[in-house]
């Protein structure tokens, strides 16, 4: 916390106590690096909300793909005249650029949804196995290190080859892969909570133990759970880039990225380099922008780093 | 101790059979291996000849428990594609991960090592800052795509664009020789040009952890007494980095690599298949696309085992190292 917060007599006159959120913001863009980061996270976001209206064709519109377009370097104009390639076409004649943009969206969505879903699933694990401890935290704890010894994508990859393909399925597969650092982290951190002042009070307040447990514990345990969340966002998306392209992640029908990158190995040995080249670039756009922001985000939110 | 042992032994024979039911069940449910290995207008007749003859006929239960019981007798059941054993299959391509594994722990170290002390040593320099930014390209590239992109420079556009630039191979094992009774390319200059893309493309994850790691613990290690005294002495440079610090960053430095060999060979899974690396996870791959039971199953046993013991031993090695650690404590 900063001083002019603590003693008002020493602030200036017209400055208002900076709230955590500012000194958080003012915080994290001290760092250059950090700001590119988040700036090439924005790019992603941006492109991957506004796909439909930005790219220049709809890649899943089969009807409007023209074959003889196939396999175009970048920047070759289209046929019909209408559209430049500015980033080439792949073997069915789709702009790379627009199938990028689309890739993008469903990488950015199975990365988001799951790291959501396995945090939220995480946190419930993790909080009661610290607030309940003995039997239950022992037994829910070794569950997750079971989880966590072995390898993610080895887990991921058996899961889905018993799922089968689909968004849906890969959602399933990351979530249950990830869920347990969540757990193990909000664990850790609430037990430091659970014998503080304030936790107390509450349970002499009589509070009920989820309220305690949520409402109260659980705030202060967010910042170290929203980095492990960043870092843990990066790897979902690598790890579906890698499951696509190993042939069991989402359809053919709706390529993400890795997708994309899959379909352009065919191609690579004859030159056509492109079809490979930029998906990849554009994946990792996103998982350098994400680590960078989120590698300085861990010391702005450690408490340690306050004063 | 030995209680702890066992205690983690009755746990891992525990996660085999949990795992093993729901592979088994999952994989049963979810496709028909018999669609996959005949022809389309095979009629039923055939179709069923085949199920019996493949056991698939059964109930879920008794197909389970007479591969639970094959399996206790280390049998894992005959490929559906192969026809061979597919615990002999897997054994068979395991050198290959191996080797493969190896050589990419033997880049990684090697270069890594080096390039993690020197950014210690000098933090500030421009080599240093090159380093570490490299080192986070190397954790967040998409290890295929970089596999891809290896492949794309250094077996098609550089070959084709410079004439005497050598093309280097980018799929298969090459020339192999035999070293006591197993088929090695390690040993072969053919083999060796035919690793050396997939274990570059494997080592550079591994290998920007261990410059991170190097070059955290060299910044640790340097203002100590001993390496100062060291220097008092009037020892070279060489020899102080060299022997006296260097000493000190290998026992982090080795016991991350220990734990860093099982991720390999999971992560060989991905480096196999972009360069068709006959290896155990090409093999894993191929037969979870073409739906063979019998090898994923025995794929994913041989695995929990290599785990579970891998795991075991570099708990049982942090008692061994640190005695602050109690393994019965834990276990309770």
């Amino acid at each position: 916390m900063s001083e002019t917060a603590l003693d008002p007599a020493r602030a200036p006159v017209a400055a208002r106590p900076q709230t955590p959120f500012q000194r958080i913001v003012s915080n994290f863009c001290e760092d250059r690096l950090a700001v590119f980061g988040l700036v090439l996270v924005l790019a992603a976001l941006f492109v991957a909300i506004f796909a439909p209206l930005i790219s220049p064709q709809d890649p899943f519109d089969i009807g409007a793909l023209d074959l003889l377009d196939a396999k175009s370097p970048p920047g070759t104009v289209s046929g019909d005249g209408k559209i430049t390639y500015w980033l080439g076409t792949d073997g069915q004649a789709r702009d790379m650029m627009s199938a990028i943009f689309y890739g993008m969206r469903l990488s950015l969505f199975v990365g988001f949804t799951s790291v959501i879903a396995a945090l939220g699933i995480g946190i419930v694990v993790g909080l009661v196995a610290a607030y309940a401890g003995g039997r239950i935290d022992a037994l829910l704890m070794r569950v997750v290190d079971i989880m966590l010894s072995f390898p993610a994508i080895l887990v991921a990859l058996i899961l889905l080859s018993v799922l089968g393909k689909g968004i849906d399925k890969v959602l399933i597969a990351l979530i249950l892969v990830q869920w347990a650092y969540f757990a193990r982290a909000a664990r850790a951190a609430a037990l430091v909570e659970r014998n503080k002042e304030y936790v107390e009070a509450a349970h002499c307040l009589a509070l009920p133990a989820g309220r305690i447990v949520f409402r109260h514990m659980l705030p202060n345990c967010l910042p170290s759970l929203i980095v492990i969340a960043t870092i843990t966002l990066a790897r979902a998306i690598a790890l579906e880039a890698t499951l696509s392209f190993l042939g069991v992640g989402v359809p053919v029908t709706q390529p993400s990225l890795g997708m994309l990158i899959s379909n352009g190995f065919e191609f690579l040995m004859s030159g056509s380099y492109w079809i490979s080249f930029f998906p990849g670039i554009a994946l990792a756009i996103a998982i350098i922008g994400i680590n960078l922001a989120g590698d300085h985000l861990r010391d702005v939110l450690n408490p340690r780093n306050l004063r | 101790m030995l209680v702890y042992i066992i205690r983690r032994l009755m746990q891992a024979a525990l996660v085999m059979v949990v795992m093993s039911a729901l592979v088994f069940a999952g994989i049963y449910l979810i496709g028909d291996p018999v669609a996959m290995m005949i022809s389309p207008d095979a009629s039923e007749i055939e179709r069923d000849a085949v199920r019996a003859a493949l056991g698939l006929d059964r109930p879920l239960w008794r197909q389970y428990l007479v591969f639970m019981n094959a399996a206790l007798h280390g049998d894992f059941g005959k490929s559906f594609l192969a026809g061979q054993p597919a615990m002999q299959l897997i054994f068979e391509r395991m050198p290959a991960t191996m080797e493969l594994v190896f050589l990419s722990l033997v880049i990684a170290l090697g270069l890594g090592l080096p390039m993690g002390v020197y950014a210690g040593l000098r933090p500030k320099s421009i080599g240093a800052k090159t380093i570490m930014t490299g080192s986070i390209l190397g954790f967040s590239l998409p290890n295929f795509w970089v596999g891809l992109m290896l492949i794309m420079v250094f077996a098609v556009l550089l070959p084709d664009l410079v004439p005497w630039w050598p093309r280097l191979p980018a799929s298969g094992r090459g020339t192999t020789v035999s070293v006591l009774g197993v088929n090695l390319s390690l040993f072969t200059g053919d083999g060796l040009l035919h690793l050396l893309l997939p274990a570059i493309t494997l080592a550079l994850y591994k290998g920007a952890l261990i410059v991170r790691l190097a070059r955290a613990t060299a910044r640790e290690v340097l203002p100590m007494d001993y390496v100062k005294f060291a220097r008092a002495k009037g020892l070279s440079e060489r020899r102080v980095v060299g022997v006296h610090v260097l000493k000190n960053i290998m026992i982090p430095i080795a016991t991350v690599s220990g734990l860093e060999f099982g991720q390999s060979v999971a992560f060989a899974v991905i480096t196999e298949t972009v360069f068709a690396w006959p290896g155990m996870g090409k093999l894993l791959i191929d037969s979870i696309l073409l739906l063979d039971r019998p090898v994923v199953v025995a794929y994913l046993m041989i695995i929990v085992v290599f785990f579970v013991v891998l795991n075991l031993l570099v708990d049982l090695l942090y008692s061994v190292l640190d005695p602050r650690v109690r393994l019965e404590s834990r276990a309770a």
